[in-house]
């Protein structure tokens, strides 16, 4: 019974914290505080995958986007200086005010879907052996077996990005 | 009696979250805050992918967050780097501003 209050508990906090946050993030004129309030989401939603024991991925959730993606972001953010940016007026026009609207009106029909279809009555299970390190040795075999493939790709992809980021930030010569 | 959590409060978090990023990457004029929009998109993806872990009692959809983790990364990469190039080129980053491509 505690154990379940405070689930919710934390469930209701990381969320809300989510929203709260994500909102400062797309309303902040300043980059660097966006930035800033993205980091937070990040964070709250790494504490939504640590209350499904999923350790692995939260703590790559906090290392990768939390640390290395937005020290990328802030990195470029400081690199491209933004005073003109930041004091240009936010004009919406109407064509995104629409988008703005019919985004809504999607958001809304997601939600009555969720909450009309009967087959999602299912409620979250506890997860018995997937706790602390045995998380971490069955991504391992997880990884390393049924999805091998998919994660040697995943590499290809890396470097791909690496050698493409340098071809491309690179300066031309003459 | 308070009972779990039931799946759809997590799929509404995630459409929640969706939704404020995809509003941002339309309204911001800022090219860097659409990208975060965008990773905001992603994450809120994720959410879905963890959640279904506890349903289904298999590990699969954590696999799938540590690949939409990988395209993420390598997509920040090569993206901010089009920044920084497109800076050089036209001295600024706002989209709106940015039409060489239109014929």
């Amino acid at each position: 019974m505690e154990a379940i209050i405070f689930k919710w508990a934390i469930f209701l906090f990381a969320a809300i914290l989510a929203i709260f946050s994500s909102l400062m993030m797309v309303t902040r004129r300043n980059p660097i505080h966006s930035a800033l309030w993205l980091v937070v989401t990040m964070l709250s939603i790494a504490l939504i995958y640590f209350s499904f024991h999923v350790t692995f991925i939260a703590i790559a959730q906090v290392v990768v986007y939390a640390g290395a993606i937005m020290m990328l972001f802030v990195f470029v953010i400081m690199l491209i200086h933004l005073e003109k940016a930041i004091h240009s007026r936010h004009k919406l026009t109407l064509t995104k005010i629409i988008a703005t609207v019919i985004t809504c009106l999607l958001l809304v029909e997601i939600l009555i879907g969720i909450l009309a279809y009967r087959g999602l009555e299912t409620r979250i299970s506890e997860p018995i052996t997937m706790a602390g390190v045995d998380n971490i040795r069955a991504m391992g075999t997880l990884l390393y077996g049924k999805y091998l493939f998919p994660f040697e790709v995943a590499s290809i992809l890396l470097l791909v990005g690496i050698i493409g980021a340098v071809v491309i930030a690179k300066r031309r010569q003459g | 009696m308070i009972q779990s959590i039931p799946y759809s409060l997590y799929l509404a978090l995630s459409g929640i979250l969706f939704t404020i990023g995809a509003i941002g990457a339309i309204t911001r004029r800022n090219g860097i805050i659409v990208f975060m929009c965008i990773e905001l998109m992603l994450n809120a993806v994720n959410i879905i992918f963890v959640a279904s872990t506890g349903v289904t009692n298999t590990l699969d959809g954590a696999i799938f967050v540590f690949f939409v983790m990988t395209v993420a990364a390598a997509e920040a990469a090569i993206g901010l780097a089009i920044f920084v190039m497109l800076f050089r080129l036209k001295g600024t980053i706002n989209i709106d501003e940015v039409n060489i491509l239109k014929g």
